[in-house]
């Protein structure tokens, strides 16, 4: 495993705290610009290798990114990894294309519409040069191939009058002089040469005013083509998409089931997890997340709403309703509330590179498990404890079900996770480390770190506000810390070999290096 | 535009369609691919149209898949076998592409080759291409080298030799694991063509690799491979090598590895002889109809037929049967369903006194599963274990359970059911089904599902075509004309329905008689949905009846209809009297 290399080479003691500076921006909202509600990026995904990125957004659009800095040298990057002097580069990423994923659908017999918004990416193996990736919506999941096409332009036609006598005087009026009323091309309807026999007989040398069709133009450009649709599995909404190890299977989770898919076999699945009781009445625990193992191919691990991960092995049975190994933290004694429920659940888990730690978010904090101990989490690290007396406004305007992902570094040391006011937040994890930063998705990532708000006329306004559903007014809290509800930071990934995060503000990716 | 004569030109055509914007025309190009070669000759087709479809990779999937398929058969139209070798580079960059199916397309393909080339050309142009693509840079490649090897093998001198074996070896332990399946996939045929004594040393190092491999998808396939490579090994060889590795196998953690056991292990019996299937391949299978997982009973129950036939009917007495009595009564209906399909198989291995001694309560309590996929499974091998012990010991159990599955809530099970009345007609005889099974046969006619209406119509002409006219006309006719009167029309719709598939079964006589005069006097229903069916069905009875009827009694009929007020009845009586014009006319 490169992380557990990694992690052996970095010095004794915790690592020094990265300095996070910016390093590029797309899609930047100027001044006043109104966020289109399509616009609004819904998934972000690097690919294994980083050189690849990609984003979904609601209005069902996958956008790749390619990365710049490496592509230029002749050197692999692995050596590059290697040579131990301060990195001079930081992955800097362009445009590389995109293509409209997902349609809207309405599903007639529900009478449901079906969102368009893509709401996980995941890469799938690359070869020849050709990109793979599955993208899913509400309920369909599709595989994409992007490759480069030769644009071609042909010449040389047996047919092509222009081409074939070159004196311009028939020019352009091929269908004018053909003996037969037929189009060049073979447009005609009446397709003469399907009466051709095989015993139509040629002399024996061929027939020498005969010619192939000559490739002229080698230009390329990137085509996406959708290689299979998986439909028709799900009752409820797609939340995760998992690649597994093998590299011939996936998993995609709703809030009941998980299924187990081959690539190639778009029209079956296999059900290993259902969680659906015989009576609705008795659902109290929906899956919110799955992800495959990183290199065991029969674990996987899922999360619930009720704050716990189950660690599976397919291995044990066809139906993995019981799970191998349960990871639940004991409720402190006394600290019910009415919302220690909802703030339990988790929105999204991440396994380590090195398979042995998974991330974990629920609504305030991350937690790290190691999948040997399953008393309780490594480690918790508060992502926004300042929003615990605001609970019950969350909770009245929703927020308080905001999904916030989160990551890890490829060398296991760090974790991030987003919050509120397009703020995110990194953590070292590394033992002793006591690393916790706070960056802003803008231009001036630490802009929150030197600034001291001071607006302490409005605290009192927001405490006895009116609460509205999906209140628009940045609220803040009693220390003076603005926040906003609808500024929220849900989707970041980290870069898997380098200290480089891309995250999602609204419709603009954000992009920073250490 | 001159230098093509008027009978070129769909060639002409053919050959600029190879680069057209349209899919459909390049596919059409590329299926006609030899007509192409034809028209240039053989050294052009080499010279010119093979380079050109090498540079010309970059085709959709579909174009692909055709122009891999179409140069498998190219070697006449190439100038023959010597010049065989010209084909591998565009089937060699084929072999590479990312779509598995154009993938396989090209390896059979260059099999398909490389099986007629000469000795000297294999060596000089198709083992190199099998090392060029083991040593991808892709691992697609990669996957497509280890189909090529027992092509390549025979024909390399030793040193070659040595070197191919590395190469798979390598193949084996590659870190992608497609290429290690891959690999585990094509390990039985290249196995058949390496010598005994590498065969026992490098190939059965590999094959150790592979069943120690940690991805469960790859031992999947290895398991596959113990069969074949056993097949290869002595006796005594296979006893030493396979045998403990399959007894492994059969307690794999993975269920998935198991079930695949549960699917081989019949075949490693014979491979293994007598004494170690005895000692070691029963208790493991024994083991694996015991398996925890019923995925695992399902594939293990499935082959308890096959694996008995292997044993001697005492040890599939002693040790099988009960396990298949256990099995009859699992928890999960799909194990019971699966050994239902198979367990009347059981009866002639075993013999007649043990079947009605120990299979006989088997299948009566299968009979009685509350599963009806598992009574539908008994019932349609029935003809098995009739020739061993006759029906009548299981005739009294029967007879419920047909009349359940017959009376089924699911339509689809009552549908299943009416398919086999014609087998258990024929094994139960005409005095069985005269006394029991009429009264079902009449009721399904009535079914509120036009699915089973429409088999039980099909099924009345099945039961006539079983126990002839005569019987027919006695025993099922009557009863099916009765119901032209039901007040329900849909019911004398299938009622119409069955007499027009009657008709040709029942011959011209019987038809004129019986049939005809009821069709008639159904033109006059109230209905215009009957009234176009009989249309249809006079129709349909114009070839069977005599001219003189046809004249007489049909088209005044018909003439009739086509007045009708109803737009759909004018329609069909029409068409109707055309072919009866046309029949008069041929005649």
């Amino acid at each position: 495993m490169n992380g557990g290399d990694e992690v052996v080479a970095a010095p004794a003691g915790p690592p020094q705290p990265l300095d996070w500076k910016f390093s590029q921006v797309f899609g930047e909202r100027t001044a006043g610009e109104e966020v289109q509600e399509v616009d609004i990026i819904s998934a972000i995904e690097f690919d294994k290798t980083g050189d690849h990125l990609a984003t979904g957004d609601r209005g069902g659009r996958v956008v790749l990114f390619e990365r710049t800095d490496t592509k230029d040298h002749g050197v692999p990057r692995r050596d590059l990894e290697r040579i131990d002097y301060p990195i001079c580069r930081h992955p800097e990423f362009r445009y590389k294309t995109e293509f409209q994923s997902h349609e809207p659908e309405f599903d007639y017999l529900k009478s449901l519409e079906i969102e368009e918004k893509i709401n996980k990416i995941r890469w799938c193996q690359t070869a020849n040069g050709a990109l793979f990736l599955l993208s899913t919506n509400d309920k369909t999941i599709k595989f994409w191939k992007v490759q480069e096409k030769k644009v071609k332009k042909i010449s040389d036609m047996n047919l092509d009058p222009s081409k074939a006598v070159g004196n311009g005087s028939i020019a352009s009026s091929s269908n004018s002089c053909s003996p037969k009323p037929c189009v060049a091309n073979g447009g005609s309807p009446d397709r003469s040469y399907n009466d051709l026999g095989n015993d139509f007989s040629f002399p024996p040398g061929g027939v020498a005013s005969l010619r192939l069709p000559v490739v002229t133009s080698l230009e390329t450009n990137l085509v996406a083509r959708c290689r299979r649709v998986y439909a028709h599995a799900h009752d409820y909404h797609i939340n995760s998409i998992s690649n597994n190890s093998d590299g011939e299977t996936f998993i995609s989770a709703d809030d009941l089931r998980i299924n187990l898919w081959n690539l190639e076999i778009s029209n079956q699945s296999f059900n290993i997890v259902d969680v659906k009781p015989a009576n609705m009445e008795d659902l109290t625990e929906v899956i919110t997340s799955a992800e495959f193992h990183p290199s065991h191919c029969n674990m996987l691990a899922y999360s619930s709403s009720k704050g716990s991960i189950r660690l599976i092995d397919l291995r044990q049975s066809a139906l993995c309703d019981s799970h191998a190994k349960l990871f639940e933290e004991p409720e402190a004694p006394g600290s019910r509330s009415f919302f220690t429920e909802i703030i339990a659940s988790i929105s999204d888990i991440k396994f380590a590179k090195d398979g042995r730690y998974i991330l974990s978010r629920d609504y305030m904090t991350l937690k790290l498990w190691d999948i040997n101990m399953d008393s309780g989490p490594v480690a918790t690290f508060q992502v926004h404890e300042y929003l615990r007396p605001k609970l019950c406004d969350l909770y009245e305007n929703d927020s308080i079900f905001d999904k916030f992902e989160c990551c890890l570094s490829g060398d296991g040391l760090r974790v991030a996770t987003g919050s509120y006011s397009n703020l995110f937040r990194v953590f070292g994890c590394a033992p002793g480390s006591t690393e916790a930063t706070t960056l802003e998705a803008s231009k001036n990532p630490m802009r929150r770190q030197v600034q001291t708000p001071s607006r302490p006329s409005r605290s009192l306004s927001s405490i006895t506000r009116v609460v509205r559903r999906g209140a628009e007014a940045p609220g803040v809290d009693a220390n003076g810390n603005s926040f906003d509800f609808t500024t929220k930071l849900l989707h970041l990934a980290w870069h898997p070999t380098e200290n480089s995060i891309a995250c999602a503000a609204a419709n603009s990716l954000y992009m920073y290096y250490a | 535009m001159a230098m093509i004569d008027e009978p070129l030109y769909p060639i002409a055509v053919l050959i600029d369609e190879l680069k057209n914007e349209d899919i459909q025309l390049r596919l059409n190009s590329i299926r006609r691919l030899s007509t192409i070669a034809r028209a240039l000759g053989e050294e052009r087709t080499r010279k010119e149209l093979i380079p050109f479809l090498s540079e010309n990779n970059d085709d959709d999937d579909e174009v692909l898949l055709a122009m891999a398929e179409e140069l498998g058969v190219f070697i006449p139209y190439v100038g023959g076998v010597e010049f065989a070798n010209v084909l591998l580079p565009p089937l060699e960059t084929l072999c590479t592409v990312e779509e598995t199916c154009v993938r396989d397309k090209a390896v059979e393909s260059l099999c398909r080759i490389g099986a007629q080339m000469r000795e000297q050309d294999l060596v000089e142009s198709f083992i190199p291409l099998v090392k060029r693509l083991a040593a991808g840079e892709w691992f697609t490649a990669r996957v497509s080298s280890c189909g090529l090897f027992h092509i390549a093998y025979p024909s390399a001198p030793d040193a070659l030799k040595t070197e191919l074996r590395a190469i798979y070896s390598q193949l084996c332990q590659d870190d992608m694991p497609m290429v290690r399946r891959s690999a585990a996939t094509n390990l039985g045929k290249f196995a058949a063509t390496v010598e005994a004594p590498h065969l026992k040393v490098d190939i059965m190092s590999m094959f150790d690799d592979l069943t120690q491999d940690d991805q469960d998808s790859v031992r999947l396939l290895a398991v596959e491979g113990c069969a074949a490579l056993g097949k290869l090994l002595e006796s005594p060889d296979c006893v030493a090598h396979i045998l403990p590795v399959i007894v492994n196998f059969s307690q794999d953690k993975s269920w998935r590895v198991r079930y695949m056991v549960a699917n081989q292990l019949y075949e490693l019996c014979e491979a293994v002889g007598p004494e170690p299937t005895r000692s070691d391949l029963v208790p493991a299978y024994v083991r694996l109809l015991r398996d925890n997982e019923a995925e695992v009973r399902i594939a293990a129950a499935g082959k308890v037929t096959k694996f008995c036939r292997i044993l001697s009917p005492e040890l599939a007495i002693q040790h099988i049967l009960p396990c298949v009595k256990e099995l009859s009564t699992d928890s999960s209906q799909h194990v019971r369903s699966a050994l239902a399909s198979v367990i009347m198989g059981m009866a002639p291995v075993l013999g007649k006194d043990a079947t009605i001694e120990q299979l006989l309560p088997i299948f009566l309590s299968l009979l009685k599963d509350e599963f009806p996929d598992v009574r539908l499974n008994i019932i349609s091998k029935l003809d098995q274990v009739n020739q061993v012990i006759g029906i009548d010991l299981l005739s009294q159990s029967l007879l419920p359970a047909i009349v359940e599955l017959a009376e089924d809530r699911h339509w689809r099970v009552r549908l299943a059911i009416i398919e086999y009345i014609p087998l258990l007609a024929s094994q139960l005889g005409v005095g069985f089904f005269d006394d029991k099974l009429g009264a079902l046969c009449m009721q399904w006619l009535k079914d509120k599902v036009y699915s089973i209406r429409d088999a039980a119509a099909n099924n009345v002409k099945r039961l006539a075509e079983e126990f002839g006219p005569q019987w027919a006309m006695q025993h099922i006719v009557p009863q099916v004309l009765d119901m032209i009167n039901n007040p329900h029309y849909l019911y004398r719709m299938t009622i119409l329905h069955a007499i027009s598939l009657l008709a040709p079964v029942m011959g011209p006589e019987i038809t004129c008689s019986n049939l005809l005069p009821l069709v008639i006097n159904a033109s006059k229903d109230r209905v215009p949905n009957i009234k176009f069916n009989v249309a249809k069905v006079l129709q349909s009875l114009i070839p069977i009846v005599d001219q003189s009827v046809v004249e007489k009694t049909i088209r005044p009929c018909l003439v009739e209809l086509s007045e009708d007020p109803d737009v759909d009845v004018r329609f069909f009586a029409g068409q109707a009297l055309e072919s009866s014009d046309q029949v008069m006319m041929s005649s």
